[in-house]
């Protein structure tokens, strides 16, 4: 077995895992020009490259819309399931447990999830699939053309369906109600900070929601609104600098088979009590740095708390609003046998001749 | 006294809906079991926990019929809501038994009349606690009829003791007030009816359960691995039955288990897990019901679509809509045999027994991973849910087909994967899972049109080849799914029919050639697609009866469809009211077209 297949004639670049950018890419989008979804896909395939993934242990999932299209832009060595219209969760469930050291990696709407997939969505996070949950939030319905989602703000006027009259959901707080391991909102026009928390996400052990305010620059761009271009530039406030730091014991991880070390540096001027260190299961951690005022994203309450109040002020907060890397994941709480599942042959699955008779024994 | 009537009649027991008389009724069928007698018991059931009136009619017959009959020989009632209608019930000559505290005047004179003093039998079981008494009353009328009609007590302690697993406890106490019933009965009852009990020969070395339980088993021989479920009934206990002996059968020697099992939050996700598992490469499967069953509709289209194996149960209940939901129909054959929008088909097999249920349970993974597409295991309440004497289960005897399935050695061989690809000419393309850890084995499923290697397109050419090439598939399931079962031979008259009907239909064609000399051949089909067997009955019969538990013909319309070229032989004699279907209307209905 052939370790990767590099583009012909392309003296590619390649990262420890002995992969080109290439390997992660995926077939080229068909949404517009400019689209937010897009450039998170682009991030993913950086990510992917740069935490040195190889993509057969990624596999990917996602519902309808052209969010849940997105899939097929990125990781094309990976495995994908393009679901139902909001019941990837249920999908990713099944999937995940054929091979549990796979790690899931959903992209979703904001209609896909907080719409039709509320159910689904909140039954994810109870369980702590071992995923990452992408919502592409544009508080609209991309692919049907522009009708108000659920996470659309009230009040808000579009052209062919008037005013919404109804308040929306918000997805990191309903994340946070049902009890999500690891929450993240984000604005797809900042890469830097994306991408740092992608890779916290990936290297989290159970689900990570990322709430991705991803403009549809054909169906709810106004100027000023929340889920325009030009909020996203204007207002975001980010709650801190994100870094991912590499597991200086690489044998934790299991999404890559190379070995990786990375020393922190701590930036010179950086005071005591500035930074905050959150460790993830793998070994790996992030690093926030406090910017207006600290953050702790371990605070339950203080994550529910900010939430509201941004909610109420139209704040565009970005960051990891919450993380809990010790809870157990989805397979942790299964017994099940060394060997993935979907290994299994018929001499583990089918019981042996003699406990036939031992059965009809135990029936009258 | 008129002549002893021996192993030929019908015991029915009327209470209120959760009093605990399940636990007494399933005694005494378990018991004339023990006794070697054919017997069949059934729960005619409403759907209410508490308080509602509840029927449980038990059927025994020395000549091995099991159906449903219409007449009752003996009947018991302890609630007081239908002692009019349960006292009416009672074929002339007959006896009726009941609660003495209930008092409504009794006009029959054509029956035996047996007064239960219950409650003063139980507060003189020496020793009892007053507060067990409730639980054990009613044994006291097992011991009651135990002693009226012959019925061996060691044969009601061995039930006992198989109900409470062996616990001695409860099996004391509750044989306390058998014997404390049948003493009252031999000092006070005075025989006036002329059925009795007679050990038999009839049963040795068959096992009793039930279709849920027996499919759940089979499925576990089939290599389950993974279950994605929602409570409903009838297919609870199917679940159920999975949870409580997968554990037992499938761990390996560490104790890890070889299979997971999630309790869904609705049909719509327990349909999205098994057919992410199936996706995944994992023998999956759920069982549910017509509501259920509706729910999963999108995604079980998108599995036939995307070729996805999977099994799913439908334990049919009475729809449409809630409908009854605790009473038994053939009802969903034609929702499920195009379940999904736009053209599909679906591999759908039909247990005609409860060896069959077992049986099929573990073929049924064969086939789905064989054929890469959903295939429906259809039973009905009455099966699923009602204690069945049946053949012990048997070991499978071929090995498990885990169909086209490529690894990373496979993929070494081959230097062009296409996920949907027809190399073998039989509509089946090979598959790859995840946790393939071969650069070429990933694919990207999706519910949109996709060519040979699994690419997104709207090319119509690719399009339409793809969907003759799934319709091939169904062709090729012919190859796979159970032939039919033929009896008789010679007829110019045939019967077709399918899974629960069969004891009427065997009991009905008996009476048909006693009664009106009227021989029939029948065959029992086991699966849809039908294998070449069932086209040649249809050429070689004039007339063909296609009976089954519905309003409008299901399996009638299925095969006119097929073979419109011999519908006119084709008679449907649909009917549904809820019940198990007795032997008795379907001869009469058959004897009615005949004589027209
Ligand atoms: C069961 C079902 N109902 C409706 C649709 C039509 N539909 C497709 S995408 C979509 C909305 C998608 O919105 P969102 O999840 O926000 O994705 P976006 O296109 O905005 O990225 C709808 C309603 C469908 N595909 N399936
Ligand atoms: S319609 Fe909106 S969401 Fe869809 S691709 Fe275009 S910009 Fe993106
Ligand atoms: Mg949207």
């Amino acid at each position: 077995m052939s370790e990767s297949l590099p583009m012909a004639g392309a003296s590619a670049q390649v990262n420890a895992a002995g992969l080109s950018k290439n390997d992660y890419r995926g077939a080229p989008s068909t949404l517009c020009v400019g689209c937010g979804h897009n450039s998170i896909a682009n991030q993913i395939v950086a990510v992917a490259y740069e935490l040195n993934i190889v993509p057969e242990n990624i596999v990917k999932f996602s519902g309808i819309g052209c969010s849940s299209k997105s899939p097929t832009y990125f990781l094309n060595r990976s495995f994908g399931f393009n679901g139902l219209h909001g019941r990837m969760p249920s999908l990713a469930t099944g999937a995940l447990f054929a091979d549990v050291s796979l790690k899931g990696l959903g992209v979703s709407g904001d209609g896909d999830t907080a719409s039709i997939g509320m159910g689904q969505f909140k039954h994810a996070m109870r369980r702590n699939l071992n995923m990452v949950y992408i919502v592409e939030n544009n508080g609209v319905y991309g692919l049907t053309k522009g009708q108000f989602s659920a996470t659309a703000d009230v009040g808000l006027e579009l052209k062919k369906q008037g005013k919404n009259l109804y308040h929306p959901i918000d997805i990191c707080m309903e994340a946070m109600a049902s009890r999500a391991t690891f929450v993240a909102r984000l604005f797809a026009g900042n890469a830097k900070q994306l991408k740092e928390v992608l890779k916290a996400a990936i290297a989290h052990r159970g689900i990570a929601v990322i709430d991705i305010i991803s403009p549809c620059v054909t169906f709810n761009n106004q100027e000023g609104t929340y889920y325009s271009y030009t909020y996203g530039k204007e207002k975001e406030e980010p709650l801190h600098d994100v870094t991912f730091h590499f597991a200086s014991d690489a044998t934790q991880n299991t999404l890559t088979y190379v070995p990786q070390k990375e020393e922190i540096k701590l930036e010179a001027d950086m005071v005591e009590g500035e930074i905050r260190e959150v460790k993830l299961h793998d070994g790996s951690f992030i690093t926030l740095k406090a910017l207006e005022k600290h953050y702790d994203p371990t605070d339950r309450m203080n994550a529910i708390r900010t939430l509201e109040e941004a909610g109420d002020n139209g704040w565009l907060l970005t960051g990891i609003l919450y993380a809990n890397p010790e809870a157990p994941a989805l397979p942790d709480l299964y017994r099940l046998t060394d060997s993935p599942l979907n290994r299994l042959t018929e001499k583990d699955l089918r019981p042996a001749p003699d406990t036939i008779a031992k059965l009809n024994a135990m029936m009258f | 006294m008129t002549e002893q009537v021996v192993n030929d009649f019908s015991i029915t027991v009327g209470t209120p809906n959760g009093s605990g008389s399940s636990t007494a009724n399933n005694t005494i069928l378990r018991a004339i079991f023990k006794m070697g007698i054919p017997v069949s018991g059934k729960n005619l059931l409403p759907s209410n926990i508490q308080g509602l009136p509840t029927w449980y009619t038990i059927r025994v017959s020395g000549q091995g019929f099991l159906a449903r009959r219409e007449d009752q020989e003996i009947v018991i009632n302890l609630n007081a809501q239908s002692f009019a209608k349960d006292l009416a019930s009672v074929k002339s000559g007959g006896a009726f038994y009941y609660e003495d505290s209930i008092k409504q005047p009794i006009a029959r004179t054509d029956i035996a009349i047996y007064p239960m003093p219950v409650k003063k039998i139980v507060r003189e079981i020496p020793d009892l606690p007053a507060n067990l008494r409730d639980l054990v009353s009613n044994m006291v009328y097992v011991g009651i009829l135990a002693q009226m009609i012959g019925m061996d007590k060691e044969k009601i302690e061995l039930a006992l003791k198989f109900h409470f697993k062996g616990k001695e406890k409860p099996v004391a106490l509750n044989m306390a007030a058998v014997h404390a019933g049948a003493q009252w009965a031999a000092a006070n009852l005075e025989k006036k009816d002329p059925y009795f009990l007679q050990a038999m020969n009839k049963t040795d070395g068959l096992i009793m359960t039930d279709g849920n339980t027996a499919g759940a088993l089979g499925s576990i021989y089939g290599g389950v691995q993974f279950v994605g479920w929602y409570p409903i009934t009838p297919a609870t206990s199917l679940a159920e039955a999975l949870s409580e002996y997968l554990p037992k059968l499938r761990s390996d020697a560490e104790g890890k288990h070889t299979f997971a099992i999630v309790q869904a939050e609705d049909e719509l996700a327990a349909i999205g897990m098994t057919i992410g598992a199936g996706w995944g490469g994992l023998r999956s499967m759920t069982s549910t019901s017509g509501p259920g069953l509706s729910l999963m509709t999108e995604y079980l289209g998108l599995a036939y679509f995307a070729e996805v194996p999977v099994v799913v149960w439908d334990v049919v209940r009475m729809g449409p809509s809630t409908g009854l939901p605790t009473r038994t129909a053939q009802s969903d054959l034609s929702f499920i045999s195009h379940i999904g929008h736009g053209d599909t088909d679906s591999v759908i097999l039909l247990p005609g027994d409860i060896n069959e249920c077992f049986e099929f349970g573990w073929k049924a993974f064969d086939i789905a991973e064989r054929l890469q597409t959903p295939v429906y295991v259809v039973i009905d309440m009455d099966f699923g849910m009602n204690q069945w004497m049946t053949e012990p289960f048997r070991y499978p005897e071929t090995p498990m087909d885990r169909g086209k399935i490529l690894w990373e050695e496979d993929l070494e061989k081959i230097t062009d994967f296409g996920r949907y690809k027809d190399l073998d000419g039989d509509g089946i393309p090979y598959r790859t899972v995840p946790g393939n850890r071969h650069p070429r084995s990933a694919y990207f499923t999706r519910g949109t049109g996709h060519d040979d290697h699994a690419k997104y397109s709207e090319d119509p050419n690719v399009w339409h080849a793809n969907m003759e090439r799934l319709k091939q598939k169904f062709q090729t399931a012919r190859q796979y799914v159970p032939q039919p079962v033929l009896h008789g031979e010679g007829s110019p008259v045939g019967i077709i029919a399918f899974g629960s009907t069969d004891p009427a239909i065997e009991e009905g064609r008996y009476q048909m050639e006693q009664e009106a000399g009227l021989k029939t051949d029948y065959m029992r089909v086991r699966a849809l697609p039908c294998t070449p067997e069932v086209g040649e009955f249809i050429r070689n019969h004039e007339r063909i009866y296609i009976v089954e538990q519905n309003r409008d013909g299901q399996l009638h319309a299925w095969l006119t469809a097929r073979n419109p070229e011999y519908a006119t032989r084709f008679i449907s004699i649909a009917y549904s009211d809820g019940l198990p279907p007795t032997a008795k209307w379907v001869k009469t209905a058959i004897l009615e077209k005949e004589q027209n």
